[in-house]
């Protein structure tokens, strides 16, 4: 077996070894900090294990590139940042709507608009969960650390793959442009899913089988010769107009997701046990979380923090379980609020938000000064 | 009677059977009576069948409008993807696979409008593909708005002063962007769009087919023309000249008419085949 690797690298170059490491074989987009590196780093090393790499004309073309390679049965992945990622929109809507797997790195930066190109943020949270039209699922898988990077896009790989949908990765400029060390895990060391593919025979195949809760998906090109549309369609993927077939669908697509939540969900939990006052913290700022209640504990402040590796669907049973014995919960964000609100939907206690959108992260002082009240 | 054409040997000829490439259960198709999208479909199917393809090796790809329904009837790998994006779907496919033969359908509004900025990527690149742009002028799944084809002038429903935008050439268009293979057919002239056609198929590099096409149902009711026939007509008598005749046709008899068969054909280096040749120099490095 050869030696563990340990390589000094930058989060955004983790979630191009992540993806490697997958099986991702097609990587298309368009160049926009702060998530550039991930498309440096994939068209040197993609061509190198036969991989395809393509920089497209802009970002919608390279999401609907990512969609149709897909379909011809490779893994694929394309990187972005704020403006991109509304660009975005539509494809990702797509590949809801028709179940094609593959995934969507969003490096958060500061906006609205053009907004602050190098500066960090988690203002794209809801965007991930509400940005494209209509009733859709959503996986959003949000890291904290380099090392975490590479692990969680393996994660979101498989997450594709298994549940035949678009998998969103979020982070922002502080972890992506961070460097740490990583180990790059050997052949084996981690799970890696590929998608089902139909066994039956090609006239007998459904891409769309009610009857499966994820139906298989074969490749173009290889004998089945299906449909694929944007439109509502009837489980043979034609188009329908038929409302109990158009409801139906709709519902299919997003319950494959509700009932699998327990599989999809990832938190980290430090000190929860007990804690009186709780930080619900994802992605970058639950660092500083963490040194706020390692200090808090220190001081006797009976505090916990937990942090979501899945920030959609929203970890709605981990946050109560956390909540059940809290005076407050408090909820750092690099936004004006946006996560806050699905913490007070779910916790009877009182809800704190701690917000910034100056650019600068939001320090363990701010988050310990907010916790300590309710101490 | 008996002239020489009743005692003429009678020619028989077989008749080309569509079904074949036809997902009968999907049929009838959404086009109105009297749309041309139909003519370039079996126009299309037997090139498809001259150029000895098979059906599980070509994928047709499309965006949003009435021509991008063609996907749905054929009995190929099929993809009908959103408004201008077909193009990028279908480099994605190609890349993925390119052994495959695709075929894009595509619109004057999904190509040259909402894909305009595809369309031309996607000539520079010289990617194997056929891009097949019925244009009829118009806006036809809409309701009949202008698009980037709708002569300078004509009517439509958000043109009803006259349209004051002149038109993009989609041959020119696509000739200067790159595209290695470049024709105008009509929906009148079948026999020679078919020729063309089977031509653009058998290139290798990006094949653009701008196909003239009528949409008498909000084009022609818009501007005067009272049936499918009359436009059908004006395709034939005052929109084109073939390029074997050009030469040959007085300068007035040229002039405002839009040429028809091949208008550009060279070799150039292949996007999938390049690819594959960087692969092959830094594998395993």
């Amino acid at each position: 077996m050869a030696e563990k690797k340990k390589l000094f690298m930058q989060g955004n170059e983790a979630c191009a070894e992540g993806a490697l490491y997958a099986g991702c074989r097609f990587y298309a987009g368009y160049p926009i900090t702060p998530s550039t590196e991930i498309a440096e780093y994939l068209s040197r090393t993609l061509p190198r294990v036969g991989g395809k790499f393509i920089q497209m004309e802009d970002e919608i073309a390279s999401i609907s590139a990512i969609a149709g390679a897909s379909l011809a049965g490779l893994k694929s992945m394309t990187a972005t940042s704020g403006p991109g990622f509304s660009l975005k929109q539509e494809g990702l809507g797509y590949a809801c709507m028709a179940e094609i797997p593959c995934v969507i790195v969003d490096v958060m930066r500061g906006g609205p608009s053009t907004g602050y190109p190098t500066g960090p943020s988690q203002s794209d949270v809801m965007q991930a969960k509400w940005g494209t039209h209509g009733d859709h699922p959503v996986i959003a898988v949000t890291p904290a650390y380099v090392q975490e990077i590479l692990h969680e896009t393996v994660r979101a790989f498989n997450l594709s793959e298994k549940y035949r949908t678009p998998v969103l990765i979020l982070f922002d400029e502080i972890v992506g442009h961070m460097r740490e060390p990583v180990m790059l895990p050997e052949e084996g060391e981690l799970e890696v899913i590929d998608r089902e593919k139909p066994t039956c025979p090609p006239e007998e195949y459904l891409p769309y089988d009610a009857g499966y809760e994820i139906p298989p998906l074969a490749a173009f090109g290889e004998g089945y010769r299906f449909h694929v549309t944007g439109l509502n369609h009837k489980d043979d993927g034609f188009p329908t107009n038929d409302p109990e077939m158009i409801q139906e669908g709709i519902k299919r697509i997003i319950r494959k997701i509700d009932n699998n939540k327990e599989d999809i969900w990832k938190n980290e939990e430090h000190y929860i046990d007990g804690a009186e006052v709780v930080v619900f913290a994802y992605g970058s700022t639950a660092r500083s979380a963490k040194y706020a209640v390692r200090e808090l504990r220190k001081k006797g402040v009976k505090a916990g923090l937990l942090r979501a590796l899945t920030l959609w669907p929203f970890p709605d049973e981990a946050l109560k379980d956390a909540c059940q014995k809290a005076r407050a919960v408090v909820v750092p964000e690099l936004n004006l609020g946006q996560i806050v609100y699905e913490v007070e939907r779910l916790v009877d206690c009182h809800v704190e938000g701690i917000y910034r959108v100056d650019g600068e992260p939001i320090n363990p002082m701010q988050i310990m000064e907010a916790m300590e009240k309710y101490s | 009677m008996s002239t020489a054409a009743a005692v003429k040997k009678p020619k028989i000829s077989v008749p080309f059977d569509y079904s074949k490439y036809l997902r009968k259960g999907k049929l009838p198709h959404i086009w109105c009576p009297g749309c041309g999208h139909g003519i370039v479909l079996k126009s299309l199917l037997r090139a498809i069948e001259k150029s000895g393809l098979s059906k599980d090796d070509i994928c047709m790809v499309s965006g949003i409008g009435c021509s991008s329904r063609t996907p749905g009837y054929v009995d190929f790998n099929t993809l009908h993807t959103l408004h201008g994006r077909a193009l990028s779907y279908a480099t994605g496919v190609k890349l993925a696979k390119p052994e495959m033969k695709v075929i894009v359908v595509t619109g004057d509004g999904d190509a040259l409008a909402i894909g305009g900025n595809h369309f031309i990527h996607t000539c520079r690149r010289n990617i194997d593909m056929t891009i097949l742009v019925y244009s009829n002028a118009i806006y036809g799944m809409t309701g009949g708005q202008f698009s980037p084809t709708t002569p300078s002038g004509s009517y439509s429903t958000t043109s009803r002063y006259g349209n004051i935008e002149p038109v993009f050439d989609c041959c020119e268009l696509a000739k200067a962007s790159g595209a290695t293979f470049v024709a105008r057919g009509t929906a009148y002239h079948v026999q020679e769009l078919e020729r063309i056609i089977l031509e653009s198929l058998k290139h290798k590099g990006t094949s653009v087919v701008e196909i003239l096409d009528s949409c008498p149902v909000y084009y022609g009711r818009l501007n005067k023309m009272k049936s499918a026939s009359q436009m059908m007509e004006l395709i034939e008598k005052n929109g084109t000249v073939s390029v074997k005749q050009v030469d040959k046709l007085p300068p007035e008899k040229v002039q405002g008419k839009l040429l028809r068969g091949i208008l550009h054909k060279e070799d150039r280096p292949e996007y999938c085949e390049e690819y594959q040749k960087l692969i092959d120099r830094v594998s395993g490095k």
